[in-house]
């Protein structure tokens, strides 16, 4: 579904991705582990155009999407939910949700509110705030509901329980296995390596803007030295 | 919320009764010269409807959405000198060339953003400004004067707008309509995203929203609808200038948007309202109301967030 071939990317004169390499296939649950700063978001930020690829080639349903404005990216099956949230505050939470919707034609089970509420029932009583109303965990709610209204083949989320009290990580993670059971494709960073391990299918550990590692949650687990040494668990 | 919505919309109603009554009600108290004054602040409410779009809800600072006003109504004007005074020719043709200009400008304009956006759209009035001033056959500065209003005639039925009267409701009726139109759009999902860019475009972009289209879409609206108030002005003053085109017009327009309160629907047209008859009656006490008027504004920008709109919302949460 994706692939993501030797891309190299740079921060003005600061290069950041080495060769990076990896894939998600259709319905797969994968994962972009390693400690802060070894370039996990910024190779988000390329599959989506955000930031320059300088040499390598992406690759979503076999077509190639290297360099592509963000809008045709998210427009060709791409659905992020980004670090830090970004929701619209000026916008209320119903607002959100239709604001970027899009149902594209033939779609058998299509997302709507109802369906989005149904996920997250704790933004039922909210649809009518204003998106800055919103607790952190609301908001993380909302960024995956709005994600999920473009009705995305795949779904990317970056630092996805980032800053949240567990109860609504366990919120948020429960939602994901309940994505994942409707074969949703999802791409995930974060660091609750337990949780990962337990939903995942595959792993990619990065470490200085590449791939050093890969393989499914019953390797990753096994092998201590590798999670001490790249993870620092 | 509910609350607010339904006291806006008693203050919407308000005014639009009043806008509907003055005709019978400011000759009843002798003051009949308030009937053109409230068609003019009908006529600039219109404009700051147009403008609110972009600069309120989209958060588009345009600093020149004068020359729109001024283009539909020089192009009402010229047709005039021509004696080409068929309205069905005049206005979709200037409504046209509002939006034909607006594209261009916009099209420009929107490749850059903050303090540039303000100069490249500022800088593209004045060129139109410069334009009108230029134009010798068409009066340069002293302007050209209207000698008939736009004429509907179509199977032998006559749709005067001549008389003041006639005018002054046809004004009223497309305010209502414009109000209408742009709650729509803003409404509508198109509106919604228009309104995301204000707060987070690139987030927009990342959820396979081509910005830079809706954003000239709403830019090209926007001007039509201040192209359409240029036309009711020519109409209405029977007299076209540069100075409609001038940036302090389009420094006007901007505080009727913000006085009024940008990003609500109502705002512009309390602003322009406001705006007008502040000045009229300023100016009416001395020659030297600017004085007054200048830190009056000041005042209400700095002390009134969300303009006058803010404060009755306000009113409505300490209530």
């Amino acid at each position: 579904m994706l692939s993501v071939n030797s891309v190299e990317a740079s921060y003005e004169d600061s290069q950041a991705l080495f060769g990076m390499s990896f894939d998600v296939g259709t319905s797969e649950f994968v994962t972009l582990l390693g400690r802060n700063g070894m370039g996990k978001t910024t190779t988000i930020r390329s599959i989506m155009g955000i930031l320059p690829v300088s040499s390598g080639k992406i690759f979503f349903e076999e077509k190639e999407i290297t360099n592509l404005s963000s809008f045709r990216i998210a427009q060709a099956g791409i659905g992020l939910v980004p670090e830090g949230r970004q929701i619209f505050p000026n916008l209320t939470v119903r607002e959100n949700l239709i604001a970027t919707a899009v149902r594209p034609s033939g779609l058998k089970r299509a997302w709507t509110i109802d369906r989005i509420i149904e996920l997250f029932p704790a933004l039922r009583e909210r649809l009518n705030n204003m998106g800055g109303q919103l607790s952190g965990g609301e908001q993380q709610m909302l960024a995956i509901g709005r994600a999920l209204m473009t009705n995305p083949r795949l779904l990317i989320l970056d630092e996805a329980t980032e800053g949240l009290a567990p109860k609504v990580r366990s919120e948020i993670w429960s939602c994901l296995k309940t994505l994942r059971q409707e074969a949703q494709a999802i791409l995930v960073i974060d660091k609750n390596l337990e949780t990962l391990l337990e939903i995942a299918d595959r792993h990619y550990i990065v470490e200085k803007g590449s791939v050093v590692w890969s393989g499914t949650s019953t390797q990753l687990r096994e092998n201590k030295q590798l999670q001490k040494k790249y993870l620092g668990v | 919320m509910r609350l607010k919505k339904n006291v806006q919309e008693i203050g919407v109603s308000c005014l639009f009764i009043l806008f509907a009554i003055i005709p019978i009600l400011a000759p009843a108290i002798g003051e009949a010269f308030y009937v053109d004054v409230f068609a003019r602040i009908m006529i600039w409410s219109i404009a700051a409807v147009g403008l609110n779009l972009v600069l309120g809800y989209g958060g588009m600072i345009s600093f020149g959405h004068a020359a729109y006003i001024g283009l539909g109504g020089y192009t009402i004007a010229i047709f005039s000198f021509h004696e080409i005074n068929n309205g069905f020719i005049q206005w979709p043709v200037a409504l046209l060339i509002s939006g034909l200009a607006a594209l261009l400008f916009g099209a420009l304009s929107l490749r850059t953003r903050g303090v540039y956006f303000i100069m490249i759209t500022l800088a593209f009035a004045q060129m139109v400004y410069f334009l009108g001033v230029s134009a010798d056959k068409y009066g340069s500065n002293d302007g050209l004067n209207i000698w008939n209003r736009s004429e509907f005639k179509i199977y032998g039925l006559d749709f005067s707008i001549d008389d003041n009267l006639t005018f002054y409701y046809l004004t009223f009726t497309i305010l209502i309509l414009i109000v209408f139109l742009v709650r729509r759009l803003v409404n509508s999902r198109f509106g919604m995203a228009i309104q995301g860019t204000r707060s987070n475009e690139s987030r927009l972009e990342m959820l396979g929203v081509p910005t830079y289209v809706y954003k000239l879409t709403a830019f090209v609206i926007s001007g039509v609808i201040c192209g359409l108030a240029g036309i009711l002005q020519a109409n209405f003053e029977r007299f076209v200038s540069p100075d409609m085109m001038d940036w302090p017009r389009s420094g006007e327009l901007m505080f009727m948007v913000i006085m009024g309160g940008m990003g609500t629907l109502m705002g512009p047209v309390l602003g322009a309202t406001a705006f007008l008859v502040l000045s009229e009656v300023l100016s009416s006490l001395t020659v030297h109301w600017h004085l007054i008027f200048g830190p009056l504004l000041i005042i209400l920008v700095l002390y009134a967030r969300g303009g006058l709109g803010g404060i009755i919302d306000r009113g409505q949460k300490d209530g």
